[in-house]
């Protein structure tokens, strides 16, 4: 008993030191703050130089927290036990939150940068009048390839991923809604389809893709496809940049069936503690340099038109991911299908998923 | 005896290797000037450096052993008592009942256990951030001490109590002589469990922190979208090796102690 | 007086028991009656019992039972020859501190060595081998699963071994029986506490292993955990997971009373 509390009192010291490291470390990190907002954002969405920058500028102090879904991020915004003064969701969680009254309007005129966002990412269906988001960031999904390892095979259509010859070649996201699309716009459907018969039909047709798949993953497909442990991949358009960016061999292209235009938006949560703060930082993402840097560090596609010219021209003139807007007339943004309909999405989502066990 | 002994270290080998192989993988690759974890270009100790420089960083690593050593010693605490607690009661459908109420939190999926924290301590109004985390953390580690220590509780033999209790010793001597001695192994089996499963966890950290509080892990699993850089590698080298030598320090003086009554009985 | 003190003691435990047990069973027990608009309704239980759920329960418990029988044939030998050993605390210690490294990371570490450009492949490829997909396959899952849950294993069953009187073998091999009796007639019978409570700790968090399943398996492996996971964060249909939970809970207990020791030394103890 003795030596048990002799270990527990050595424990207990060594946790005192700790405390008080540690109140050194932030000490260093936290000085001169006129007030601290709590940003919510995506992992590695975000040049940190630039959360410094802020705080230099402004005082303000930046808590910053990151989640990796946005009905993770949803859901602690729901319970409110910490007050986020921005969150960065995707369209169609905006769609939602505004249904829950989760969010706060925007003001404006506090935002003077706001004229520097193109035009086309404005007043979008999901937000009529950016009464409630401002843009951030955007993209498309589609399919990033290795040529090297496949005989030339290019993919301008959805369905060459049913080729015989790719068997265990291609990855899947792992979003009940990117997979559906793809079965739905590979069918000639929209992929806000509500129609059961056509989610049957794309059920089966994805059935059929089985012996070609490979895995279904999530944020690792980027390092999966760096390394060229796949050929084939479907992802998000970030995703292939930052692919990409690191192996030079990949492509990407949008199948001409059409596909999923997205948008993550800046919102502030109606829990939020301090609402200037918030935007003043909005206001300063959208300043035309930093939002070139940001666009630089992430490697997303940027709605800031001034940032734009300011980037590198061949990242810019890449319609691969700055599609023109005629491109883009092709593509689909999701719409909020409210929780019955993403219920059944994820259902037959899951029923692929379980066939593929069987082979 | 000796063809016995030969295959056991080949054996034993061959686990150790096995079970240090991912983390010699990861130390590896964190002297890769590539900067990723595939093509091995040249040494360097770059990643190193910028473990140092990140404040945050460093920062959440302390908040991580924090949060862990209080969590570890707490639950510990209350599942030593607790598991002392079920073995002597009478009734055995009671016993057993609770028995498998201890062990809900081993089964239920990480995700339920966070969500329905956080509904609970939004209605308590505990605060999200370190304490809600710590609270989680000790929650859902008491049922791994009450499993590690309960076998050993049990198979002690009751005439060991008895024969104390004849001696004259009181209900608090026994538990703190008799018994607690002869659950050692499995008290430290528990804690050392509570320090890994609060080490590792993500799902349930990730619900109830707040606040800007976070851990080692749920910072890792943010990163993953854009891929995990080296320097986390580095981090977890410089965490490892500093665990090995904390735990073999600890060993070598605890039992230099010892050794003088010790030698000179080679098995 | 002593009987006070010691209920007194136990206050924290049963605490914990409360909030953290009996309160969030209550909560998932509710939940499983309401569908995803909120409404009451059964629906879930019946949407259970449907091909879907069905097969990934039983594919769930299939590689939890793998994983489990493949952890203990490793774990024994392994608990076995490290009570052997002359610094075997040590030995025990260094089983563990591999887990106190981030399991992403190792997961990680295993994606780099089981991959298609691998370690594992480049040293069949530097032995004129044909490269294997090893990654995203059941074998990687359970290799990663029982890498994982081996100290969970070795632990108890190291316990229960330790304290084995050497007295006891000792006369079991005096008496003539070969190594393999004894193990079979005294060792393996004194030491099946440490066996249930390592399989208890193993075969349940088998069944609701997730992120390995997505990382490691390519979700070509569903367990329910994964499933409940996907109702609560993707889906936020809070009631079909809670449903799923429940009958998680359910296998835990019928799991529990099927490992639970049957009660021999109830009166000896009884009696403190």
């Amino acid at each position: 008993m003795k030596s048990l509390l002799q270990i527990t009192g050595v424990l207990l010291v060594a946790v005192a030191v700790l405390i008080y490291i540690n109140s050194q470390l932030t000490d260093t990190s936290s000085r001169a703050s006129s007030g601290t907002i709590t940003v919510f954002n995506w992992g590695e969405y975000i040049d940190p130089e630039l959360v410094t920058q802020f705080e230099e500028e402004t005082g303000i102090r930046v808590i910053y927290e990151t989640f990796d879904s946005n009905e993770a991020m949803l859901t602690k915004i729901q319970q409110g036990g910490t007050r986020y003064d921005i969150a960065v969701p995707s369209e169609y969680m905006i769609e939602k939150m505004k249904e829950e009254d989760l969010l706060l309007p925007i003001d404006q005129s506090k935002i003077p940068n706001l004229e520097n966002i193109d035009p086309y990412f404005l007043d979008l269906p999901f937000d009529p009048g950016n009464q409630y988001s401002i843009p951030y960031f955007w993209g498309t999904v589609g399919i990033a390839f290795n040529p090297t390892l496949l005989d030339g095979q290019t993919f301008e259509s959805w369905s060459d991923l049913w080729s015989p010859e790719l068997e265990q070649q291609v990855i899947l996201v792992d979003g009940a809604r990117e997979v559906m699309g793809m079965g739905l716009n590979t069918l000639g459907y929209s992929l806000n389809s509500t129609d059961e018969q056509e989610l049957r039909q794309a059920t089966d047709r994805l059935k059929e893709l089985g012996p070609n798949v490979k895995a279904i993953i999530g944020d690792e497909i980027v390092e999966t496809m760096r390394r060229g442990e796949a050929a084939i991949a479907l992802v998000w358009s970030g995703q292939a940049a930052d692919i990409m960016y690191v192996n030079e061999d990949i492509d990407y292209s949008v199948p001409q069936e059409g596909s999923n235009l997205w948008f993550d938006n800046m919102i502030i949560p109606k829990t939020a503690g301090n609402v200037e703060g918030a935007h003043a930082f909005i206001n300063f993402m959208l300043d035309a340099e930093i939002a070139a840097q940001n666009a630089d560090y992430v490697g997303y596609s940027t709605p800031n038109l001034p940032a734009l010219d300011l980037m590198d021209p061949e990242i810019t003139g890449d319609t691969r991911f700055y599609p023109t807007e005629d491109m883009r007339e092709e593509l689909e943004v999701y719409r909020n299908l409210g929780p019955v309909m993403l219920g059944k999405y994820n259902e037959y989502f899951l029923e692929f998923k379980m066939s593929m066990n069987r082979n | 005896m000796g063809t016995t002994s030969k295959l056991a270290k080949v054996y034993l080998a061959l686990v150790f290797v096995i079970l240090y192989a991912p983390i010699f993988y990861l130390i590896f690759y964190s002297f890769n000037s590539a900067g990723n974890m595939s093509n091995f270009e040249g040494f360097t100790w770059e990643h190193y450096a910028a473990v140092f420089q990140d404040t945050r960083l460093l920062s959440i690593v302390v908040n991580t052993i924090i949060v862990a050593l209080l969590s570890a010693l707490i639950s510990t605490a209350i599942g030593v008592v607790g598991a002392v607690g079920i073995v002597y009661i009478t009734n055995k459908r009671l016993r057993q009942s609770l028995l498998s109420l201890n062990n809900v939190l081993i089964v239920s999926p990480d995700v339920i256990i966070g969500a329905s924290f956080l509904i609970l301590f939004t209605m308590i109004g505990v605060r999200l951030g370190f304490a809600s985390v710590l609270i989680s953390h000790i929650a859902f580690s008491v049922p791994i001490v009450v499993i590690m220590v309960l076998p050993k509780l049990q198979e002690m033999s009751s005439t060991l109590v008895d024969a104390a209790r004849d001696l004259g010793a009181t209900r608090r001597d026994v538990f703190t002589r008799v018994i607690i001695p002869y659950i050692r192994p499995g008290i430290f089996a528990g804690f050392f469990l509570a320090l890994t499963y609060s080490l590792d966890d993500f799902a349930v950290t990730f619900f109830v922190t707040g606040n800007g509080f976070a851990t080692l892990s749920v910072e890792i699993y943010s990163m993953a979208r854009a891929g995990i850089t080296l320097t986390i590698n580095a981090l977890s080298g410089l965490l490892f090796i500093v665990t090995l030598i904390l735990v073999l320090g600890y060993y070598f003086v605890v039992n230099r102690a010892k050794t003088p009554f010790q030698t000179g009985v080679p098995k | 007086m002593e009987t006070k003190s010691r209920t007194f003691l136990m206050v924290p435990y049963y605490l914990w028991m409360v909030l953290f047990v009996v309160a969030p069973i209550v909560l998932v027990g509710y939940y499983s009656f309401f569908d995803i608009q909120g409404n009451f309704t059964l629906e879930n239980y019946q949407n259970f019992f449907t091909g879907t759920y069905l097969s990934l329960t039983l594919s769930s418990f299939w590689y939890a039972f793998l994983i489990t029988v493949f952890t203990l044939l490793i774990a024994y030998p392994t608990a076995y020859w490290i009570t052997k050993t002359k610094q075997k605390q040590l030995w025990l210690l260094l089983i563990i501190i591999p887990s106190w490294i981030n399991l992403l990371l190792k997961t990680y570490a295993f994606i780099g060595i089981f991959g298609m450009n691998g370690s594992i492949n480049n040293f069949l490829s530097f032995l004129g081998l044909e490269r294997q997909q090893i990654l995203y396959t059941d074998f990687s899952f359970i290799f990663v699963s029982v890498y994982i849950f081996i100290p969970f294993m070795i632990l108890p069953i190291f316990n229960a071994l330790d304290k084995l009187n050497p007295a006891l073998l000792d006369a079991s091999r005096d008496l003539g029986a070969s190594q393999w009796v004894t193990f079979r007639k005294v060792i393996w019978p004194l030491a099946l506490g440490g066996v249930k409570a390592g399989i208890q700790a193993t075969f349940i968090p088998a069944l609701s292993l997730f992120m390995i399943t997505r990382l490691i398996a390519g979700n070509k492996v569903i367990t329910l955990g994964t499933a409940i996971e996907q109702q609560f964060l993707v889906t936020q249909n809070w009631g079909m997971g809670s449903t799923i939970a429940v009958f998680l809970i359910v296998f835990m207990v019928i799991i529990m009373v099927l490992t639970g020791d049957r009660e021999k030394g109830v009166n000896q103890r009884g009696n403190y």
